[in-house]
C-alpha cells in the first residue's frame, strides 16, 4: 500500500511540476499577475509530494518490504539502518528520484528568497525549473519507476553493492546532487534572462550566490567521494579520472569560470554572453554528467544501469535542453553586444583568460572522456584513455591559471600599467620560484614537476599575504580591528579559495613525488620496513559484522622503536552476494598518511599485505575545505541581502505607484 | 592605441592561446592513448611490441600462480581461443578470480604480458565490457570457422 501511495505521489508531483513549468511562462507572456502567482505554490506543492514519495521508498527499504523490486535487489534484512536508508539512493531508480528531490528543494530555495525578484522573472525562472523537473519526474516514471512490485516477493533482499556500505557514501551523492542540481538554478536564471531581454547587472547579481552555493555542494561532493575513494578503494588513490569522477568535474570547471565570469559582468556589465553560455554549459555537463553515469555507458564502478532506453531518454533531454537553450541564445544575442570595455591589461582580461583556460581544460576531459565511447559505439575499435593523458594535459593548463588566479587581484578593473603590476609582485614571484627549488632540494626530489608544484603553491601562498597586507594597508589610520572588518566576505571568500588551491597544490605534488608503497608477504610475528615506518603483522582474527565476514588484521606501526599505531585492516566477504571487499585502515597525520591493507590469505596462513606512505595527502582536502569555505563567505556577503531588501522595497513602491 | 586594434589584438591573443592548447590536448592525447586487443589479435602479431596496451578476456582456470615472494603472480588471460601469460607484481583486485572476466594493462616482452595494472569485475553482475568483447569475438570467429 505504502510504495503505491508514493508512486501516486510521484505522479502528482509530475503533474504540478507541468503546471509549474507551462502556467507562470504563459503568465509572464500575457504579463497576467493571476497566472505568475501560480508557480510558487505550484513548485512548494510539488516539493511536498516529492519528499512525500521519497520517504515512501525509504520506508519499503527501513522496513525491509521485499515485495519492491529497488529495496529486493538493494537491500537485506541484515543491512545497518543507516545503510537501509542510503541504499535507497545507491541505484539506478532511488538516484533519480533523489535528483528529482533535489531539484524542487532548490526550486523551493528559490521560491522563498526570491521576493525581491520581478514577478515575471520569478515567473520564468520558475517555469524553467518546472520544465527541467517534469523532464526529470517523466523519465523516472516512465523508464525507472523506483516502486516496481517484485510479486512475489522474495524471503530475502540481495543487499546493497558493499563498495556503498561506508560513511562516506552517506553524504557523497546528496553533496554531489545538491551542486549538480544546483546549476540548474544559474541555468534558470540566465534563461529566464534571455526570454525577458533583460541581461543586465542586476541579473548577474541575483544569479551569483545561487550559483556560489551550488559551487560550494559540488565542490564539497567530489572532495568527499575522492576521500572515498582513497579509503574504501584500497590502494591509497584519491583520483582515477574515471569516467564518473570526469562527469562530476567537467561542471566543476564550467561553474568555476561561471562564477568568475558573472563577477565581471555584475561589476562592469561585461562578458555577458559568455556569461549565459557558461551559464547554459554547466547545466548541460551537468545532465551529460548525469546521462553517463546512469545510461551504463561506462566502464565504471557507478555504472549500476545498463538499459539502453534510459540512456537515450536522458541523451534526448539533453539535446532538447541545449537545443532549445542555443537557440533562444541565438535568438537575443543581438541584445548582448556592448557592456562595459576594457583596456588588453586590466583584471577583465586576466579573468577572462582563465575562462577560457578552464573551458579549454573542461573540453580536453570532455574529449578524454568521450572519445572512447565514440569509437566503441562506430565499431573503431576499443581504447582506454587514462590518467597520462589528463595529466599531461593539465599540468600545462593550470599552470597560467594559478599564475594568472594570484595576479589578477593585483590588477585594477578596466584598466592598468603592466610594468608597474609586474614589479609590484615580482619580488612575490622570484621569491616562489626559489622556494619551489630550494623545497624540492631539501625534500631530495628535484624533478621538473616537483619544482613547478612547490613554486605555484608557494606564488600563491606569498601572493595571499601579499594581497592582504595590501588589503590592509588601504585604511592606514584606523585600528587593526575596523580595518580587518572593513574587509567584504566576499573578498575574504576570494582569499580563501584562492589559498585552498595553493593547499590543495601542496599535498598534490608532495603526495605525487614522495609517496611510497610495498606490497610484502608477511607471516605473524614478521617485519617489514617502509619510509622510516617499521610494520610488524601481529596476525589475523575474525571480526565478522553485521552482515559480512571479516578476517581483521593487527599490525603494529611504530617509528624509531616507538609504537605510534595498531593499524586494523579487514578483508571482507558480504554474504549476501558473496562479494569480497578490502577494508584499509590508516594512521592519519597533518603531514604524512600511513596507510595499510590486506590482499590475499596464501596457503602457509601468510598474507599479502600493502603498505602505503602518504605525505601531505591530507592537504588535498584541507584545501578543498578552504575552496568551500571561501565560497560560502563569498555568497554570505552582505551586500546581497541589502540590495535584496532595497530591490523588495522598490518594487513594493512600483506597486503601490501603480495601485 | 585604438579601441578597434585593441579589441584585434584581444581577439588575436585569445585565438593564439586556444591554438596553442588545443594543439597540447591533442598531442597529449595522441600520446596516451591505450589500445584494447584481443587475446587472438596479440597471438597472431597484431599487438604492438614495447607500447603499453590492454589486453582483456577470462583468467584461465588454473592459471593462477604465485612466485616465493608472494607479491608476484603469474595467470593467464584467454578469449576461450587463445592464451596469453601474465606477470604481476602487486595487489589483484577483490574480485579477480579464475574463470571471471578480467583486463590486463602493460606491455608484451618475449611472448609474456607483463602487467602494470589489473582490472577485474566491480560486483556480480558487472563483466568488463572489453573482457566480453573479446570472447564475443573469438567465439564468433569459432562459430564461422565451423560453418
Amino acid at each position: 500500500m505504502i510504495p503505491e501511495l508514493g508512486h501516486f505521489a510521484l505522479i502528482l508531483a509530475l503533474v504540478l511540476s507541468l503546471v509549474q513549468a507551462v502556467v507562470p511562462l504563459v503568465g509572464a507572456q500575457r504579463n497576467s499577475m493571476a497566472l505568475m502567482a501560480v508557480g510558487r505554490p505550484a513548485a512548494q506543492g510539488q516539493f511536498f509530494f516529492i519528499v512525500f514519495s521519497y520517504v515512501c521508498l525509504t520506508w519499503a527499504f527501513v522496513t525491509s518490504d521485499f515485495s519492491v523490486q529497488l529495496a529486493a535487489t538493494n537491500s537485506h534484512s541484515e543491512t545497518p539502518i543507516m545503510y537501509k536508508i542510503t541504499g535507497v539512493w545507491g541505484n539506478h531508480e532511488g538516484s533519480l528520484l533523489l535528483w528529482a528531490m533535489s531539484l524542487s528543494l532548490w526550486t523551493v530555495a528559490v521560491t522563498v528568497f526570491s521576493r525581491h525578484l520581478p514577478d515575471a522573472f520569478l515567473a520564468r525562472v520558475l517555469g524553467v525549473l518546472g520544465l527541467v523537473s517534469a523532464g526529470f519526474i517523466s523519465f523516472t516514471l516512465v523508464t525507472s519507476n523506483p516502486f516496481e512490485r517484485l510479486l512475489p516477493a522474495v524471503a530475502d533482499g540481495r543487499d546493497l553493492n558493499p563498495l556503498l556500505q561506508d560513511p562516506g557514501m552517506i553524504i557523497h551523492p546528496p553533496l554531489l546532487y545538491m551542486g549538480y542540481v544546483g546549476f540548474s538554478v544559474a541555468f534558470a536564471f540566465a534563461i529566464a534572462a534571455l526570454m525577458s531581454g533583460r541581461l543586465d547587472a542586476a541579473w548577474a547579481r541575483w544569479s551569483r550566490p545561487w550559483t556560489t552555493i551550488a559551487w560550494v555542494f559540488l565542490t564539497a561532493g567530489i572532495a568527499v567521494g575522492s576521500g572515498w575513494a582513497y579509503y574504501e578503494l584500497g590502494w591509497g588513490g584519491w583520483w582515477f579520472w574515471d569516467p564518473v569522477e570526469n562527469a562530476s568535474f567537467m561542471p566543476w570547471l564550467l561553474g568555476t569560470a561561471l562564477m568568475h565570469s558573472l563577477a565581471v559582468t555584475e561589476k562592469r556589465g561585461a562578458f555577458r554572453s559568455w556569461t549565459v553560455l557558461l551559464a547554459i554549459g554547466a547545466f548541460s555537463l551537468s545532465l551529460l554528467g548525469t546521462f553517463l553515469v546512469r545510461s551504463g555507458v561506462i566502464t565504471s564502478v557507478h555504472a549500476f544501469a545498463t538499459d539502453p532506453k534510459r540512456g537515450l531518454y536522458i541523451l534526448a533531454l539533453l539535446v532538447i535542453v541545449i537545443g532549445a537553450s542555443l537557440l533562444l541564445y541565438a535568438m537575443r544575442a543581438n541584445k548582448l553586444m556592448g557592456g562595459g570595455s576594457f583596456a588588453l591589461v586590466s583584471r577583465e582580461t586576466s579573468l577572462l583568460a582563465n575562462n577560457v583556460l578552464l573551458t579549454v581544460a573542461s573540453a580536453s576531459v570532455l574529449l578524454g572522456t568521450l572519445y572512447p565511447l565514440f569509437l566503441d559505439a562506430l565499431n573503431l575499435g576499443k581504447i582506454s584513455v587514462g590518467p597520462p593523458y589528463f595529466e599531461a594535459v593539465f599540468v600545462p593548463l593550470m599552470t597560467p591559471v594559478v599564475v594568472l588566479m594570484m595576479f589578477g587581484p593585483f590588477l585594477r578593473w578596466k584598466d592598468d600599467d603592466l610594468a608597474a603590476a609586474v614589479r609590484k609582485v615580482a619580488p612575490a614571484f622570484i621569491a616562489s620560484v626559489l622556494i619551489g627549488f630550494g623545497t624540492a632540494w631539501a625534500v631530495d626530489h628535484v624533478t621538473w614537476r616537483t619544482v613547478l608544484g612547490l613554486s605555484l603553491a608557494a606564488w600563491v601562498v606569498l601572493a595571499s599575504i601579499q594581497l592582504l597586507a595590501g588589503r590592509l594597508k588601504e585604511r592606514a589610520g584606523a585600528s587593526a580591528g575596523s580595518r580587518l572588518r572593513s574587509i567584504t566576505a566576499s573578498w575574504w571568500g576570494m582569499w580563501l579559495a584562492h589559498l585552498g588551491i595553493g593547499v590543495f597544490i601542496i599535498g598534490v605534488t608532495m603526495v605525487g613525488s614522495l609517496d611510497q608503497s610495498l606490497d610484502v608477504k608477511m607471516k605473524e610475528g614478521q617485519r617489514a620496513e617502509l619510509a622510516g615506518y617499521s610494520f610488524v603483522f601481529r596476525g589475523a582474527v575474525d571480526a565478522d559484522g553485521p552482515n559480512y565476514d571479516a578476517a581483521r588484521g593487527n599490525i603494529e606501526l611504530s617509528r624509531d622503536g616507538r609504537v605510534l599505531d595498531t593499524l586494523t585492516p579487514e578483508k571482507r566477504v558480504y554474504r549476501a552476494q558473496g562479494m569480497p571487499m578490502t577494508e584499509a585502515s590508516l594512521d592519519i597525520g597533518v603531514f604524512r598518511d600511513v596507510y595499510v591493507s590486506l590482499g590475499e590469505q596464501l596457503e602457509d596462513g601468510a598474507w599479502i599485505v600493502s603498505l602505503y606512505y602518504k605525505p601531505f595527502i591530507s592537504w588535498i582536502w584541507m584545501g578543498c575545505v578552504l575552496m568551500g569555505l571561501g565560497g560560502i563567505f563569498a555568497a554570505a556577503d552582505r551586500r546581497y541581502r541589502r540590495l535584496a531588501a532595497r530591490e523588495a522595497a522598490g518594487a513594493g513602491q512600483r506597486v503601490a505607484a501603480s495601485a | 592605441m585604438k579601441a578597434r586594434s585593441k579589441r584585434l589584438m584581444l581577439v588575436g591573443g585569445g585565438v593564439v592561446l586556444l591554438f596553442a592548447a588545443v594543439a597540447l590536448v591533442l598531442s597529449a592525447f595522441q600520446q596516451n592513448l591505450v589500445f584494447f586487443h584481443t587475446p587472438t589479435e596479440v597471438a597472431e602479431g597484431k599487438a604492438p611490441t614495447g607500447k603499453t596496451f590492454r589486453v582483456g578476456g577470462m583468467v584461465e582456470e588454473g592459471s593462477i600462480k604465485r612466485e616465493a615472494d608472494g607479491v608476484t603472480v603469474r595467470f593467464a588471460i584467454t578469449d576461450t581461443a587463445k592464451i596469453i601469460p601474465v606477470t604481476y607484481k602487486g595487489t589483484l583486485p577483490d574480485l579477480f578470480k579464475e574463470g571471471k572476466g578480467a583486463v590486463v594493462q602493460g606491455k608484451l616482452e618475449n611472448g609474456v604480458f607483463q602487467a602494470t595494472e589489473v582490472l577485474a569485475k566491480h560486483d556480480e553482475n558487472y563483466m568488463p565490457p572489453e573482457a566480453a568483447h573479446a570472447v564475443e569475438q573469438a567465439q564468433k570467429a569459432a562459430t564461422t570457422l565451423s560453418q
